[in-house]
């Protein structure tokens, strides 16, 4: 009797948080009610809109921006890109299901053939490999922009992340969910200290976006970047800021984030492309 | 020269013990020479360091801190400064020890900020 009165003191006993089997419905529910609680004056599907759905000043200056959108040009030049002919006659178009339009919110999708996590930006290159072309940079412009078009033709459709009968999509959903919670870096930050403990705090200049709806801007043209930005960049700009080496752009940890944080968002609307500070 | 009993004991009792000194002192300024000299305190500091970097990577934790750390211990051995290269790797192997400890922690760790 005395030992597990001790046990439970100690911390030892009873059901460890954060169990090894997930149960994604309970998760996002529970995840959900989180940031409402915390923030109850947000309408639910104004998260997506990062730091400008927790403070007004800001809120006030991006519906400025708004009206000449920094992301534009990227977004002139990803539809440009999208149309353009490969050397084979194909385009983009051809690999993708209603010839890629209106189709941002299904992505990433677990691939039970390959049996891994699909991203956008992973299936965009796909297309160019599969029709010849080389890869291009998960990190720069011309992935950000073919990225911004296809959200743009997306926008205000509700996230729509399933995770398949199939344990290997649930084993990913639990992988990214490690990531997410896992602290790394000098600074011993995991991407939950920043968008789970203190979203709406001041790091620096910067207001901290909430881990909810976090993905459906994507991708963003951020000022501190002068430029746009896809995911990969603002997962390694992320892992850096807390003095972590990034892993490689498109790495299965990345992914496994990249379908988790889309699961948390179901039904919200994709924003994307977005603009930040 | 005949020997006489003072040098005779002079050889049994003193030369022996001097001669041993002498070797001993002999093998520890060697010893002392080989583990002062900076280059190879350097080398050996540096290997540790990237060692423990290496297991640092295979758990997908490096810190970028500890790459720094290692650049500058390169770089001060390109120019000479196996002394400051020594301090530099040192941190270096410390960083990436810690970044190893967190890893390890954070296998379990994690699950205490899980919202649920």
């Amino acid at each position: 009797m005395i030992l597990p009165a001790l046990a439970a003191l100690m911390g030892l006993a009873g059901p460890a948080r954060g169990s090894d089997q997930p149960d994604p419905v309970a998760e996002a529910k529970a995840f959900r009610s989180y940031f409402t609680g915390k923030f109850p004056k947000v309408k639910l599907e104004d998260f997506v809109n990062g730091p400008y759905s927790l403070d007004e000043d800001m809120r006030r200056q991006w519906r400025e921006i708004e009206q000449f959108p920094p992301y534009e040009f990227s977004l002139e030049k990803g539809k440009e890109l999208f149309a353009r002919r490969f050397a084979n006659g194909k385009n983009y178009a051809d690999c993708f299901p209603n010839q890629g339009i209106g189709i941002r919110q299904n992505y990433p999708y677990f691939d039970q053939k390959a049996g891994e996590v699909v991203t956008l930006e992973l299936a965009l290159n796909n297309c160019r490999e599969a029709n010849g072309e080389p890869p291009v940079s998960y990190l720069g412009e011309e992935m950000a922009a073919l990225t911004a078009y296809m959200a743009f033709t997306s926008r205000g459709k509700p996230f729509d992340i399933k995770i398949p009968d199939d344990p290997r999509a649930l084993e990913a959903y639990q992988n990214g969910k490690r990531y997410f919670y896992s602290r790394r870096g000098q600074l011993n930050f995991s991407c939950a200290t920043c968008h789970v403990q203190n979203p709406g705090e001041r790091l620096r200049a910067e207001v901290l976006a909430p881990a909810l709806g976090i993905l459906n801007a994507m991708p963003i043209y951020r000022s501190e970047w002068g430029g746009m930005g896809t995911i990969s960049r603002r997962l390694a700009t992320c892992n850096s800021q807390v003095r972590s080496v990034p892993l490689e752009a498109q790495s299965q940890e990345y992914r496994d984030l990249e379908y988790y944080l889309s699961y948390l968002s179901n039904g919200l609307p994709i924003s994307g492309p977005g603009a930040r500070p | 020269m005949k020997a006489t009993a003072s040098t005779t004991q002079f050889r049994i009792f003193v030369l022996p013990p001097l001669a041993l000194l002498f070797a001993l002192a002999l093998a520890a300024g060697t010893g002392a020479a080989r583990a002062q000299s900076p280059q190879d305190a350097f080398k050996a500091v540096y290997a540790a360091a990237e060692t423990a970097e290496q297991q640092a990577a295979r758990l997908r934790n490096r810190w970028t801190v500890t790459e720094t750390a290692l650049a500058e211990a390169r770089a001060a051995a390109g120019r000479g400064d196996f002394d400051g290269a020594t301090q530099a790797a040192k941190r270096a192997e410390a960083l990436a020890k810690a970044s190893i400890f967190q890893a390890e922690h954070e296998k379990q760790a994690w699950k205490n900020l899980e919202i649920r």
